[in-house]
């Protein structure tokens, strides 16, 4: 059998069986009613399952024996910019050939559009593997958000007009958000979009930086459509066409992602086209944009650590010294064992937080077309919006962080060999390293999930998973996370009881950090109870993980100033 | 224009990953061990005929002789884009050497009717013979174009195409309708489409269909006459034909049709003993090479 990167990753097909998508499938299906009308759609839970499955299992094959060969050459070729146009490397091109037509390049769009109607779960498994094959083509797969974007907010005009070229792969997308003077705070977005008050067109003049596949076909462009305004109320979403008065002046020259071309844009007169209402653009829409494109960006994150744990393991088992393997030395395999705990401890966060995002939308979508929604349905569509909110972030931080980590160690288990570019290693250690940066910094997502963290939102959660009947062994682990999740609870306490900003966001990392911790202690215990054999992945975890817990609320607890206080001083020595 | 083209291909072990357990005790192919596969040129053949649907219209059926199980290949052809296929699986066609598969084959083009095209792989996996389209396009009567690396143009009963040859290649004007056996190198076959797989999943045969009801009297069942008149509707069919389906003299099909009788199979074990210092010297390589000549490792 040819490398199939889903039947070859026990672990996602775990979590396709567990995830437990009965809602969101039958939600997203119409109570299976689409079978009616379209000979793709499932007719009962089992088959959406079935079909699930089948879809994945292919992907994998298509990521295992098509993109992944290709992606040395890609890194190497990388694209270029020529004559004012992108080139994309060779392999970059067929790939993306072979995904339109394996017709995945509308994978959640709905199927009246011509669109798998796939939920995010799913989207984001393969987001995973098409990473571990090449990350630098997630970035391109990726920007099916975009179609996203207009299929939630667009008008139904814009869906009908734009929605098929995306899923048939006639039209790639890029967002371009971005500025020179607007990076992490997007509140200060210069791009002018003019409304002409005769013909009502809109046009957009400006500058974007940093713009991923900036040379696509169809954009999507946060600009400030209210004269006069300075903050994220005066800017609007556009969706507009590449045409000459859109300039690519530039591609940048990157770390990693070599197949991604970065773009630096120019707009001239640009006409543009209103999406959603004005003043939304970055209030719903982008916040909506970019918390799809968080789950995508950490889904990226774990491929590439699975490719880069992957080769480390290859390379331990063979690779000989003083005689043997170097996976028998302690201090190699203690290396690879933390880097398959963290992969695993992600990818249980991932699928959790994929499930949220997948309910919230569901329902969503479902209530916005009910002329009266229950006081209780729309709690719940509250409840599941904060909740992914908050897991989103949080997940976003994890991967991307843990990626690192393990890419770094997979050079260390190689040695000299890793610093080698014949080896994929320093690849995969360039490629990860963007991605605790963009869609938001990890400083940044703990700025968006602190505040959950101090309401507790996630407690709910952590309730269900603590009262499952965990027994023997998996009985005195829980315990271990009860009392991780006490300290957890006692130093949120401190810090609000501080009620001190400087204080409250030097802590909020840590706060974050345990939150993060402590709910994955659950969710590998919940693992562990469908599946005997994880047992002593969440051993490990509880461990070797979660300790530091108790060092976060060490420092939480300690009233120590002396940072806040010094900090000037020290970097002025 | 629109061409009907008639792909043939074969299901094959995956020879190109070979297990610990790809060889039975007395020699033979395990097939059981070894995955099941669409044979990689017959692959390329059907990449051609989408392809050629795509330039000029028209239609592509699969054609497959095999166990029951071969539908599995038949399906694929569906994911990628044929618009109909047929298996013909009957035990009297198994232990067909090339003559009685292509003899079967014949047969089948012939019930299928008139097409502008047949393709085939130029070999399989498992067999490496390169016979069966040859002898099919005999079989049929048909002009046929070898080694095909690509089609220059199809029209007013006219075919051009460019065949490899030894140390080249020539270009090659024909009458249609014609056969062709495709080359690996010919294209890069598409991957399956994921939204015809979620809906030529359910495509089956008429003892796929029988066996998930149980396996009842097929012909007795009313229902499942119902439900196979449902799937043809939604071009979920796939045809299966018999020995008794075709017009043929039923003594070519199968062992009985095989004049190929093996002789002898012998297993060969490599054993760790057969090393040799071989002199880094001139003289060393050449006898080396001379042994290997010997040998018939080189020729």
């Amino acid at each position: 059998m040819a490398d199939n990167f889903y039947l070859d990753n026990a672990d996602i097909r775990f979590h396709l069986n567990h995830v437990g998508l009965d809602d969101v499938t039958r939600m997203r299906e119409d109570d299976y009613r689409q079978a009616k009308e379209f000979p793709d759609a499932p007719a009962d839970f089992g088959d959406a399952v079935d079909s699930y499955d089948k879809v994945l299992e292919m992907v994998g094959e298509i990521c295992g024996s098509m993109i992944a060969p290709r992606a040395a050459e890609v890194d190497e070729e990388g694209a270029h910019f020529e004559a004012g146009k992108v080139r994309y490397a060779a392999g970059t091109v067929q790939n993306l050939r072979d995904l339109t037509q394996a017709q995945l390049m509308g994978v959640m769009l709905p199927r009246r559009y011509g669109g798998l109607n796939c939920p995010v779960t799913i989207y984001t498994m393969m987001t995973e593997m098409v990473s571990r094959a090449d990350a630098s083509l997630q970035n391109l797969f990726g920007l099916q958000d975009i179609a996203e974007t207009i299929s939630r907010f667009g008008d139904e005009d814009q869906k009908a007009r734009y929605l098929p070229r995306f899923a048939n792969g006639e039209a790639d997308g890029a967002m371009a958000l971005t500025e020179p003077e607007a990076g992490s705070d997007l509140q200060a977005v210069q791009l002018k979009a003019r409304q002409d008050p005769d013909t009502g067109q809109w046009v957009l003049n400006g500058m974007k930086r940093f713009i991923t596949n900036g040379c696509a076909k169809v954009l999507l462009v946060l600009a400030r459509s209210e004269e006069g305004t300075r903050d994220g109320r005066g800017l609007s979403m556009f969706v507009c066409e590449r045409c000459p008065d859109l300039v690519v002046r530039r591609i940048e020259n990157k770390l990693g992602i070599h197949g991604s071309p970065t773009c630096e844009l120019q707009f001239n007169n640009v006409p543009a086209e209103l999406v959603g209402q004005r003043r939304r653009g970055l209030t719903r829409y982008v916040m909506s944009l970019m918390n799809g494109a968080r789950v995508a960006i950490s889904a990226q994150a774990l491929g590439i650590a699975e490719a880069a744990y992957r080769v480390g393991c290859k390379y331990a088992r063979e690779r000989e010294q003083f005689g043997k393997p170097i996976l028998k030395f302690p201090a190699v395999y203690e290396m690879l064992v933390r880097n398959k705990v963290g992969i695993l401890a992600a990818r249980s966060l991932l699928y959790e937080t994929t499930k949220h995002v997948d309910l919230r939308d569901c329902l969503d979508e479902h209530n916005r077309h009910r002329d009266e929604v229950p006081t209780e349905d729309i709690q719940r569509e509250k409840a599941f919006t904060r909740m992914a909110a908050e897991l989103t972030p949080l997940a976003k931080a994890f991967c991307t962080e843990l990626a690192n980590e393990v890419s770094y160690d997979t050079i260390q288990v190689h040695g000299g060999t890793g610093y080698m570019r014949d080896f994929p290693a320093e690849r995969f250690y360039r490629d990860a390293r963007i991605t605790n940066i963009y869609e938001g910094t990890t400083q940044l997502q703990y700025v968006a999930a602190i505040g959950g963290v101090v309401q507790r939102l996630l407690e709910p959660l952590m309730n269900q998973l603590s009262v499952l009947p965990f027994e023997g062994k998996l009985r005195r682990l829980a315990s271990a996370v009860d009392m991780a999740r006490e300290k957890l609870q006692r130093a949120v306490r401190v810090v609000e009881q501080k009620n001190d900003t400087d204080y409250f966001d030097l802590m909020a990392r840590r706060l974050c950090r345990m939150e993060t911790l402590v709910l994955i202690g659950y969710l590998l215990l919940r693992d562990a109870l469908r599946d005997k054999a994880r047992e002593c992945v969440a051993e490990r975890f509880v461990i070797d993980w979660l300790p530091e817990v108790n060092e976060h609320y060490e420092v939480v607890d300690s009233n120590d100033y002396s940072l806040i206080d010094t900090h000037e001083q020290i970097l002025a020595l | 224009m629109s061409l009907s083209i008639l792909v043939f291909a074969k299901q094959v072990p995956d020879t190109a990953n070979i297990t610990g357990q790809a060889m039975k005790e007395d020699g033979t192919v395990n097939r059981a061990a070894l995955p099941a596969i669409f044979n990689p040129e017959d692959l390329n053949a059907l990449e051609l005929a989408l392809e050629l649907r795509e330039r000029y219209g028209g239609k592509v059926a699969v054609c497959t002789m095999g166990p029951p199980a071969a539908a599995n290949i038949l399906r694929r052809a569906l994911y990628m884009g044929a618009d109909e296929t047929i298996l013909l699986t009957d035990r009297r066609f198994a232990g067909a050497d090339t003559l009685a598969t292509s003899y079967a084959l014949a047969c089948a083009a012939r019930k299928y009717g008139s097409c502008d095209l047949i393709l085939c792989g130029r070999q399989a996996i498992d067999g490496d013979t390169a016979q069966v389209g040859p002898q099919l396009a005999e079989k049929l009567d048909l002009p046929q174009i070898t080694y095909v690396e690509s089609v220059e143009w199809v029209r007013k009963g006219r075919i051009r195409a460019k065949a490899q040859i030894d140390g080249g290649y020539e270009i090659i004007e024909a009458p249609t309708p014609i056969l062709l056996t495709v080359l690996a190198s010919s294209n890069a076959p598409r991957p399956v489409g994921a939204k015809r797989l979620m809906q030529y999943k359910k495509a089956v045969t008429r003892s796929e269909l029988s066996a998930r009801h149980g396996g009842r009297d097929y012909e007795d069942a009313n229902l499942l006459a119902a439900e196979e008149e449902g799937l043809r509707a939604r071009g979920l069919w796939i045809y299966e034909w018999g020995v008794d389906d075709l017009e043929a003299d039923a003594r070519h099909f199968g062992l009985a049709g095989s004049p190929t009788k093996v002789k002898q199979i012998e297993s060969v074990v490599l054993t760790g003993s057969g090393t040799k210092d071989v002199p880094p010297t001139d003289e060393g390589i050449r006898d080396l090479v001379h042994e290997l000549i010997e040998d018939h490792i080189l020729s």
